[in-house]
């Protein structure tokens, strides 16, 4: 037997390395927070990795989670061992295919990181609505409760599976167990072995569909026979606890830790008993320990086998003494009698007859806290003579009251635990440092570890907060460190905004990364750090991190430096141990990627040191400066009261009564959020400005914006706001003037403007129209001059010649400050869109990207004009958005048809003339739409006088039209996403809704992979690339979205690429728009995810073009009525060969240094395609058209302004 | 007719020698024309230290960028076990190369650092490369640093590389030195095996349309050997390593003279690029026939015949040829 080694991972790797060794076919589909198991399992196979039997497992990704379940059904039907990971809406895309491999009695495991389920709001965070909406398909369901049992648990599941021949679903909490980072004893595959018996795998292999014994399995079955068939199965039902039940028993020979189907801790005579599944238990465990030793006669049940639900056992797992329990649901079901484990807790004790006072209680809903405080308040409850029933716990329910009070200073942690806590950047490594910190503990002493991590609802300048634990004890507190020992801010920014030591121990250390010496730092902090640290007597050291860093050849990454200062000051180690620890893993973790990484970092630990200084606290506080609200003092009462409480990371604290009902949320209320992320931002130059506005254009956060105004505004301006007179000939005319302006506070100085600005300083070329400069001396002037700038009235959309850059930018982004990556590639589309038709638009956004920063709590960037008119927005799922979509237009066409009609009848009482030019009125521009509004307007005051003064018919169909009147101004439909959606799990909605002929915009956002859940491969994916699910990079081509909407003819389909051809994609995104049936524009959108400089993300839009890789067309239905030929190809010759372009971007890049060999012949195969695909296109530009002379190739377009 | 000559100890063929070049000789096949064209040797293009690094500087950044900062994507690319940043394609391709050919296989080495320089030469020289060309590329624009520090690099970095192999090492050299004759000889000095004359720096150019600079990659034309020719001439018959003139050589005349100047060799590169690898058979054949009518016997016969040291004026490559020059020409 091999031994058994102490590894720290997170709960995903720990599920992942024990189903990849047991399975022999595995299909996968990136859905958060189960993404990372799939991910493993690709990558293990890529490397050649081996299951127990000596065989690489085939991992197939699908396009949907209901394909990878369907594919695993069918590879489970010819004899594999198959499984796969998924969570949320992607459990719930599997429930067909789970009846069925259930009804046909088929052993799998399906793993589980159990996840909220969307409703009112989507939430990527743990609880148990989705595994509870499965209960009912006949599956085994086996609950875990943190990394170690989730590894264990994972095999235990296995063997029972495979003996009973029941499917089983493991789970285990989204986040808390999938994404902790503990401390935990790896099985051998000696242990997998000994668990697996092989007879069952062959008797499995047995029963399979083969020609060779063929039989026929999933027949229609009529009323006769269904239901006796349907009970044939009871039998297998009623062994399974007893087989897994012995799995456990064998597993803790095997292993050593024993597992019930039900286990009890707490007191031998406990009365008061909680029962619960998932991580909860561990808080749970934690407080009836303390609460013991206290005197309480408490205890736990923590439910392992869920389903089947073994009332005997349940009931024989509570002592005799219990007289009362509190079953604790992680899920919501309204309407239900009760949450399902407190139902079935309630039958069992019936049915077993145990007279019981049971209650159900909700907590932890989508991740939320759930401490030890709670645990006690939850057995207080049953203290009561009353307990109340169907409670809510963590939360305050002040609407039906239905929350329990809970004391949150109780605490229960061992004082022998040493508790850190971590306020970094993404973009600083904080996370990365304390992960290898915990490594460097967990795997180096005797200390258990533990690690969980809080990310911000932003893609940019994200917060992440690190929560570590060490101690000599099996550490269970799975919630967040309230009780630091240690707090280190490696962010000086957040010093301004964010209470930093409330979460500090007394006596406690505080380590902060500022540019301040130890004599002035005390200076520099706001008066609530330094009162807490005096109340506190907290220790506080400084250190200039950034410095070290820059010094060192780090940049910006400040990780090792922290680290380092972090063993240096905790005492968690000896500080020689430790260093030489830290080196040591440094040279582990960076030593692939080549010695200078390495040399850098440990030059990194050797700076450190002598940079690190304790601060001489004085003994009163001195600083007079407060800390700054989260949101505008002058933001409506909401903002301020709800979002801002979440921007000030106090959403836990908000009551239930300030919440909307339905999820529906205030639109532009990201402009109440001054985030202050940019270090750096543009600062224009009129004098060198040639006012083309491109800079405007390509801004992914419209925070540099134009505006053409008549110079009498001026009149109120700031002395250091900058305009210039007006250079396009129609604005000259009336000397009007122009300027250029930053939002200072919201840009994230993603410098995409200065890349994408063609004008240059003649004097000196190093300098352009718009110039980065450092923010925080700029900043309050400049914020001055914003506001300024906004209340500057907006130029008269009507007098705007939309087909011209320069005019159309003027137009006023509808999408603004969005929670974007910095440079995103995607967002200047989507603002573009809200520029063009965002007073009419209404948008159906597919999961993902687009839909989280355009829609996750707590700001919104969907703006509104000065009008209150704005894009509509909703998200209903990943897979159904086209069909969404579609659901818009269907109820605009037919409202607006009502609407028609009512107008009609009542037109002897409106009037012939207002009623003949609202019916046949021309909506096609600007003025067409403008006049509407306002004869609608009219309209609208004739019936409400209608509705006072009319007969009763008049006042019924005055009513009723008054409903639907405005569905008489165009609306605009926008069907959105990225290619996850479009080409893969909504593709046949897509490619359905294209079908119905229903005018509607598609845009796809294409970033050629599925960028929200971390780089995995899509069918839109390129050759070659590395991708996740794709890590040796893709064999095979990207799918031809584009050539598949030309084939019905009456589709407008366009591919663009902004940073190739900008004028093309404005000149796409109007046509689209206008054209009275289906369209689709397919947006190359740079990435984060591609490995690039996204400062000059347009740069490589533009080396995709110019290398063939990314084509450049338009088809337009409506040229065909004119007789041409409907395809017009815009991109010239390729002026790059493909791999120039491809050796650019690490997607493409790192094959070349991951596999050589692979990356030379992918490449080449690349340039084919690419060869190919352009032949075709132009060979299809070039037919004539039907009916009609033969034409020449339609000529590329010629761009109105110079290029980027 | 004998077209043999030895460089750096090798017996060859003849004297044209494909140059360091990426598009001549990335691909073995290219590598396997050139022989069957007549190429006596070829020296592969260049293993650049300094792209390895910041290649694999590029990997890291680009890796962990926008990592660890959102909940639903912690990173953007798959982890592999190990990555390809050393030298070990180059090497790889230097095998292939001499199990395809069996004309010597003549590495080149542009580095950054002095571990660099070694260790990669090391490994070179395992991979059974038969000579090694030190292409030191340094454009010194630090206004303090003086010309015998500049040298001194130069000198440190051959005798690094004479320590750690055994196979020969020629110098590629630029001719932008105050005295390149006594550089050649402290080089030579050094063990330097032989010369390389001469590498030709890209120089920048400007692009009117964008304001920007741009390197701009010209290719050599005939007169570019005017430069090598002198400084081979000057040099030969006073050092004792081979010389290589390299540089403009775009026709069999253009040998001739060259090594009639005094060169063992000549590299084509411009020439190579202009009219594809077959191009060294028509020079071959062309030069036969030159030397036939000319009655020449074979290429040592020529070798240096015109050599400062052996032709009719050896002022004629000094200054008072210029002055004659500028005196006497008139326009045309």
């Amino acid at each position: 037997m091999s031994q058994r080694k102490f590894i720290t991972m997170d709960g995903n790797e720990a599920v992942a390395n024990v189903a990849v060794r047991v399975n022999e076919v595995i299909a996968i589909y990136p859905i958060t927070p189960s993404s990372n198991m799939g991910e493993w399992a690709d990558q293990w196979a890529s490397e050649g990795m081996k299951n127990i039997w000596g065989t690489i497992p085939s991992v197939v990704e699908m396009q949907s989670e209901g394909g990878a379940s369907g594919a695993i059904h069918g590879a489970l039907q010819t004899g594999s061992l198959a499984c796969t990971f998924t969570a949320s809406q992607g459990l719930l895309l599997m429930i067909p295919n789970m009846y069925k491999i259930a009804g046909e009695l088929t052993p799998t495991v399906f793993h589980v990181t159990a996840r909220c389920i969307a409703s009112h709001a989507l939430s990527i965070f743990g609880d148990h609505s989705d595994v509870m909406a499965i209960r009912q398909t006949g599956w085994g369901m086996l609950s875990s409760n943190s990394v170690q049992e989730a590894h264990d648990f994972a095999l235990i599941a296995q063997a029972a599976t495979l003996e009973s021949r029941v499917p089983f679903l493991h789970f285990f909490d989204g986040f808390r167990t999938s994404h902790e980072v503990a401390k935990m004893e790896m099985l051998t595959e000696d242990d997998m072995r000994a668990m697996i018996d092989y007879e069952q795998v062959l008797a499995h292999r047995q029963r399979a569909l083969s020609p060779d014994r063929p039989v026929l399995r999933g027949t229609a079955q009529n009323p006769d026979v269904f239901f006796q068939a349907r009970e044939t199965v009871n039998p297998f039902y009623a062994k399974v606890a007893g087989i897994t039940q012995k799995a456990m028993d064998k597993f803790s020979k095997i292993v050593g830790r024993q597992y019930h189907l039900f286990d009890y801790v707490g007191a031998p005579d406990a009365e008061r008993v909680i029962v619960a599944m998932g991580s909860g238990c561990e808080a749970a465990h934690e407080a009836v320990e303390h609460m013991i030793k206290q005197g309480e006669k408490v205890g736990l049940v923590k439910v392992r086998l869920f389903r089947p639900f073994e009332a005997k056992h349940f009931i024989a797992a509570l002592p005799a003494s219990v007289k009362s329990i509190a079953v604790l649901d992680r899920t919501k079901e309204p309407g239900g009698a009760g949450e399902p484990l407190y139902q079935d807790c309630i039958t069992a004790a019936h049915e077993e007859g145990r007279s019981l006072k049971i209650v159900g209680g909700r907590y932890g809903l989508s991740s939320k806290e759930f401490t030890p405080a709670m645990v006690k308040a939850v057995f207080d409850n049953l203290k009561t003579a009353q307990p109340k029933n169907h409670f809510t716990i963590g939360i305050n329910e002040d609407v039906t009251h239905s929350s329990l009070d809970y004391d949150p200073s109780y605490t229960t942690e061992s004082p022998k635990v040493v508790s850190a806590l971590f306020y970094g950047l993404g973009a600083d490594g904080t996370v990365g440092a304390n992960k290898n910190s915990i490594k460097i503990i967990g795997e180096n002493t005797n200390n258990s570890a533990q690690g969980y991590f809080v990310y911000d609802s932003k893609k940019s300048g994200a917060m992440t907060v690190s929560h570590l634990r060490f101690g000599p004890e099996q550490i269970r507190s799975t919630y967040l460190v309230t009780q630091a020992n240690f707090v280190a801010c490696h962010q000086t920014v957040f010093l301004e905004r964010y209470d930093m030591l409330q979460f500090t121990k007394p006596g406690g250390v505080f380590l902060l990364n500022a540019p301040w010496s130890a004599d002035d730092a005390w200076n520099h902090l706001p008066r609530p750090t330094q009162q807490q640290i005096l109340d506190k007597k907290l220790k506080f050291y400084v250190i200039d991190a950034i410095k070290v860093a820059k010094e060192s050849g780090m940049g910006g990454r400040i990780n090792t430096v922290m680290q380092v200062c972090f063993f240096a000051i905790s005492g968690v180690l000896p500080k020689d141990e430790a260093i030489e620890q830290i080196k040591h893993s440094i040279k582990k973790t960076y030593g692939k990627k080549g010695e200078d990484v390495v040399a850098m970092n440990l030059k990194a630990v050797d700076n450190t040191l002598s940079n690190l200084h304790e601060v001489k606290v004085p003994a009163a506080v001195t600083s007079k400066v407060e800390l700054l609200p989260a949101v505008s003092p002058t933001a409506p009462k909401f903002v301020r009261e709800v979002l801002g409480e979440i921007v000030a990371t106090r959403g836990d604290l908000i009551p239930v009564s300030k919440f909307p009902v339905d999820g529906t949320f205030p639109t532009a209320t990201t402009q109440y959020e001054k985030r202050n992320i940019a270090l750096d931002i543009p600062v224009w130059d009129p004098a060198t400005c040639i006012q083309c506005g491109k800079c405007v254009m390509v801004c992914p956060h419209a925070t540099i914006r134009g505006k053409v105004f008549d110079a009498a505004v001026l009149a109120k301006a700031p002395a250091t706001f900058k305009c210039a007179d007006a250079r396009d000939p129609e604005w000259k005319k009336t000397a009007m003037k122009f300027t250029i302006q930053v939002a200072p506070e919201d840009c994230t100085g993603c410098g995409l403007c200065i890349d994408a600005c063609p004008a240059k300083n003649k004097a000196q070329t190093k300098l352009k129209a718009i110039n980065m400069a450092s923010q925080p001396p700029i900043r309050q002037t400049e914020a001055a001059n914003w506001d300024f700038f906004l209340s500057i009235p907006e130029m008269d959309r009507r007098r705007i010649k939309v087909g011209s850059i320069p005019q159309q930018q003027l137009q006023r982004s509808l999408f603004e400050f969005s929670g974007a990556c910095s440079g995103c590639g995607e967002t200047p589309y989507v603002k573009l869109a809200s520029q063009l038709f965002g007073d009419r638009m209404i948008v159906a956004n597919a999961t993902g990207c687009s839909s989280i920063y355009g829609g996750n709590l707590p700001t919104t960037p969907w703006a509104q004009d000065i009008n209150g008119r704005g894009p509509a927005w909703s998200n209903s799922l990943f897979e159904d958005n086209a069909e969404f979509g579609l659901g818009y237009r269907l109820t605009i066409d037919k409202l607006k048809e009502f609407a028609d009609e009512l107008v009609a009848a009542l037109a002897p009482k409106i009037g012939e003339q207002l009623v003949d030019a609202i019916v046949k009125a021309d909506q096609k521009d600007e003025a067409g739409i403008y006049e509407q509004r306002v004869r609608v307007a009219e309209l609208k005051g004739k019936l409400t006088r209608l509705q006072q003064e009319g007969d009763a018919t008049a006042k019924t169909l005055a009513t009723q039209l008054l409903g639907v009147a405005d569905y008489l101004v165009k609306k605009s439909v926008w069907i959105m996403g990225g290619d996850g959606w479009a080409y893969d799990i909504g593709f046949g909605g897509l490619d359905h809704v294209l079908a119905s002929g229903r005018n509607v915009n598609l845009l796809v956002l294409d970033t050629e992979v599925y960028s929200n859940t971390g780089g995995q491969c899509s069918k839109a994916t390129p050759r070659s690339a590395v991708a996740k699910f794709a890590a040796g990079g893709k064999p095979l081509g990207k799918k031809d979205l584009g050539m598949i909407a030309m084939s019905y003819g009456n589709v407008y389909v366009a591919s663009v690429a902004m940073g190739a051809r900008d004028e093309h994609t404005l000149r796409a995104f109007i046509e689209a728009e206008s054209y009275d049936g289906p369209s689709i524009i397919i947006a190359y959108s740079h990435c984060i995810a591609h490995g690039i400089n996204m400062a000059t993300g347009m740069q490589n839009q533009k080396a995709a073009v110019a290398s063939g890789q990314w084509l450049l067309y338009r088809y337009d239905p409506r040229r065909t009525a004119e007789g041409q030929n409907p395809l017009q190809l815009d991109s010239r010759k390729p002026t790059m060969p493909v791999e120039q372009y491809l050796l650019m971007e690490n997607r493409f890049k790192m094959l070349t240094k991951s596999n050589p060999d692979a990356a030379k012949e992918l490449f080449k195969l690349a340039q084919d395609d690419v060869n190919k695909r352009l032949a075709f296109y132009e060979y299809l530009a070039a037919r004539p058209a039907a009916g009609t002379k033969p034409e020449q190739p339609a000529a590329p377009v010629q761009p109105a302004t110079p290029a980027a | 007719m004998n077209l043999t000559t030895t460089y750096m100890g090798l017996k060859l063929r003849n004297p044209l020698v494909m140059s360091a070049c990426q598009a001549l000789s990335e691909e073995v096949d290219n590598i396997k024309r050139a022989e069957d064209a007549g190429a006596s040797a070829v020296v592969l293009y260049s293993l650049f230290e300094e792209q390895l690094r910041a290649d694999a500087e590029e990997l890291n950044e680009r890796t962990t960028a926008g990592t660890e900062s959102f909940a639903e994507s912690l990173t953007y690319f798959p982890e592999p076990s190990a990555y390809h940043l050393g030298p070990e394609g180059y090497l790889k391709h230097v095998q292939k190369a001499k199990a395809a050919v069996k004309i010597p296989i003549i590495a080149s080495l542009n580095g950054c650092s002095l571990g660099g320089w070694t260790d990669f030469a090391k490994k070179i020289e395992q991979a059974g490369a038969d000579a090694l060309e030190l292409n030191i590329y340094w454009i010194p624009a630090d206004m303090d640093l003086p010309g015998t520090a500049v040298e001194q690099v130069y000198f440190n970095i051959l005798k690094a590389v004479k320590g750690a192999v055994k196979i020969p090492v020629s110098v590629k050299l630029s001719a932008r030195f105050s005295n390149i004759a006594n550089v050649v000889k402290k080089l030579d000095d050094a063990g330097a095996n032989g010369f390389s004359l001469f590498n030709r720096f890209y120089q920048p150019d400007i692009d009117l349309d964008t304001l920007e600079v741009k390197p701009k990659i010209l290719l050599s034309t005939p007169h570019a050997m005017r430069l090598p020719l002198r400084w081979v001439a000057i040099l030969r018959g006073r050092i004792k390593a081979s010389l290589a003139g390299t540089g403009g050589i775009h026709s069999a005349e253009d040998v001739i003279k060259m090594l009639m100047a005094g060169a063992d060799i000549t590299m084509l590169c411009s020439a190579l690029l202009k009219h594809g690898i077959p191009y060294f058979h028509t020079i071959e054949t062309e030069m036969v026939r030159w030397m036939e009518e000319h009655e020449y016997e074979s290429v040592k016969q020529m070798q240096g015949s015109m050599s400062q040291i052996e032709c009719p004026d050896p002022s004629t490559f000094e200054r008072a040829q210029y002055v004659r020059a500028v005196t006497t020409y008139r326009p045309a």
